[in-house]
């Protein structure tokens, strides 16, 4: 179970907006591209989100650059999970692959505010909203893709199917 | 009864048929990234692999950021030669060559019936070479080094038939923008889009990178332009690798069917801040101008080089105005510059950069200020993309960009 507060967004945000361009010479340092999520296009998710809130946003989440930055800001900066109507797909696969919990619960835009507070059961599907206590169904996400995830990222599910998940990984 | 999509994920799966929505492990014919090569390398020292899959179907190039623009930038490209040298990577170009949607195709490694992945959202470029050819990020990118395949979904796919004669100075830019405000920013969503028709088989090769190139703005996962003659003919000049070209099936489904004539279509205009925010060109007319933008993986080729030239020759471009050109590769500038273009450039007060990315993706070279408006041959006009969130980008064409760039204002080039 994932409770967490929203912060919501609308439709077509894109990755220039998530991470900005011009921080796109950090390629390493995770915790450095954390610090500027949306900070250009949103300078309030900054001062005001918090770790374990959940993004809640319309259509298209993520759509343009392939830049993995994107995912991987939100998720290092603590983001629990994204639910979107839609999502672009490259910005799908990134979360995936990263480990970052990304779900699509068509309505769901006109169901949530701003600052609700979400609970969400992955096994059954659903996702509450405690203010109202409405309940939105998510589009379960095909089983591999789930393993991915659980794994924590694409990185220690192919550490596990080459089977070097006892060797050293250089990090 | 398959489209092309189909039949080339069959037969990278290992499968005798394949199905829309369908999960399957491809195995990857090339993976190119660039500068973004050190995020997937991140990844892969985390995988813990030793040597990459095939040394010989990795290509790694610089666009993005060059000549690196910080220190930052330069560690991240010594990093990378440094590993190109460890892993052997034969296909590597450093940051004299140009763009990688350019030069994956000079250099012949865009061949139809392969798949193609790119840790770049438009490589859906390639497509126009009838290649499977699709984005994806840095992580899995490191799984494709690591172990040659990849999940991908089957996609639907949509069929996009273009019928007519363009007028002058209406190009393929104006079409595939024309196209994008009719299907939206979401329109081909996780689809594979398929282009044909006699006013494509009439269109040269650069102007179907153009259409490939933009359908990643509509949200397609890979375009393509069905392989004909002239593919074959600009394939083979590049390359002598086999290749076997797959077209679709007289039977193939598609979810959805568009046709569109060009005969009376308008130069378009794509204006702030999306890129499916599209209007005739002639209802901006007026607007003033600071920074015009000749280049990018969209429309840095020969004949949009030629097309600005053309239109510039002898004139002045606005006192108000800066205008930057950026050829798309070393040899798309060297032609250029045999072709007299560049001296036509010069003569009219622009300034003309190295070929690279340049100022598309805000990262250097050409920023905006607050207030500032852009008219860019690019693909993306995201709010604060080429710097203040404050500026504004308009993308045209090549032809509109030159005239506009003489008038200091939007203007047609008809
Ligand atoms: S020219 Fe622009 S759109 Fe093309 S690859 Fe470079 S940054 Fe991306």
């Amino acid at each position: 179970m994932i409770i967490g507060r929203v912060y919501k967004f609308g439709d077509n945000v894109n990755t220039d907006d998530i991470y900005p361009g011009r921080y796109l010479s950090i390629t390493t340092d995770r915790q450095e591209m954390a610090k500027h999520c949306f900070e250009l296009a949103y300078p309030d998710f900054l001062k005001t989100a918090k770790e374990g809130d959940i993004i809640v946003a319309g259509k298209n989440f993520g759509c343009g650059s392939s830049r993995e930055q994107a995912a991987t800001c939100l998720k290092y900066f603590g983001i629990s999970a994204v639910v979107a109507e839609s999502f672009a797909r490259i910005f799908y696969r990134n979360a995936i692959n990263l480990g970052l919990l990304v779900l699509i619960a068509p309505g769901i835009t006109n169901k949530i505010d701003h600052n609700d507070t979400l609970e969400i059961d992955l096994k059954k599907g659903i996702i509450k909203n405690m203010r109202t206590n409405e309940e939105i169904k998510i589009i379960p996400p095909p089983e591999f893709i789930l393993e991915i995830v659980a794994s924590g990222g694409l990185v220690p599910y192919l550490r596990k199917r080459l089977h070097i998940e006892n060797r050293e990984g250089n990090k | 009864m398959a489209t092309i999509a189909e039949k080339i994920l069959a037969k990278a799966s290992g499968k005798k048929k394949v199905i829309p929505n369908e999960i399957v492990m491809a195995k990857v014919d090339v993976a190119m990234s660039h500068e973004n090569a050190d995020v997937v390398l991140k990844s892969f020292r985390e995988i813990g692999v030793e040597k990459v899959w095939d040394p010989e179907k990795i290509v790694i190039l610089f666009d993005h950021r060059i000549p690196a623009e910080s220190e930052k930038t330069a560690t991240t490209h010594k990093r990378i030669r440094e590993f190109v040298k460890e892993q052997g990577i034969k296909y590597f170009y450093d940051l004299k060559e140009g763009i990688c949607h350019q030069i994956l195709p000079e250099f012949g490694h865009c061949r139809p019936g392969e798949v193609l992945v790119g840790t770049d959202s438009h490589t859906t470029t390639h497509g126009a070479f009838g290649t499977f050819a699709t984005g994806i990020g840095a992580t899995e990118m490191a799984g494709v080094w690591a172990t040659g395949e990849l999940w991908l979904k089957v996609p639907e796919s949509i069929k996009i038939t273009i019928k007519g004669k363009f007028r002058k100075y209406v190009s393929a830019k104006d079409l595939i923008l024309h196209i994008i405000g009719q299907l939206k920013a979401d329109g081909a969503d996780y689809k594979s889009v398929e282009f044909c028709g006699p006013t494509i088989r009439e269109m040269s090769i650069a102007s179907r990178m153009v259409l490939t190139n933009l359908s990643m703005e509509m949200g397609a996962k890979n375009a393509f332009v069905l392989p004909d003659e002239k593919t074959i003919q600009f394939v083979e000049k590049y390359t002598n690798k086999k290749f076997e070209v797959v077209l679709p099936d007289e039977d193939a489904k598609y979810i959805q069917n568009f046709e569109f004539d060009v005969s009376d279509l308008e130069p378009q205009i794509a204006c702030p801040h999306s890129v499916d925010n599209v209007k005739p060109v002639r209802e901006m007319a007026g607007l003033k101008i600071h920074q015009v933008l000749i280049g990018s993986c969209t429309n840095g080729r020969l004949e949009d080089l030629k097309t600005a030239a053309e239109l510039l020759d002898g004139k002045k471009i606005h006192p108000d105005v800066r205008l930057l050109i950026i050829p798309a590769s070393r040899n798309v500038y060297l032609e250029a510059v045999r072709a007299g273009y560049i001296e036509i450039f010069l003569k009219s007060g622009a300034l003309v950069l190295n070929p690279g990315c340049g100022p598309c993706l805000g990262a250097h070279q050409g920023l905006l200020a607050a207030g500032e408006v852009c008219l860019s041959t690019t693909n993306r006009n995201f709010k604060g993309r080429m710097g203040s969130p404050e500026s504004f980008i308009y993308l045209v064409s090549p032809a509109t960009a030159a005239i506009s760039a003489i008038n200091g204002e939007i203007t047609p080039p008809l």
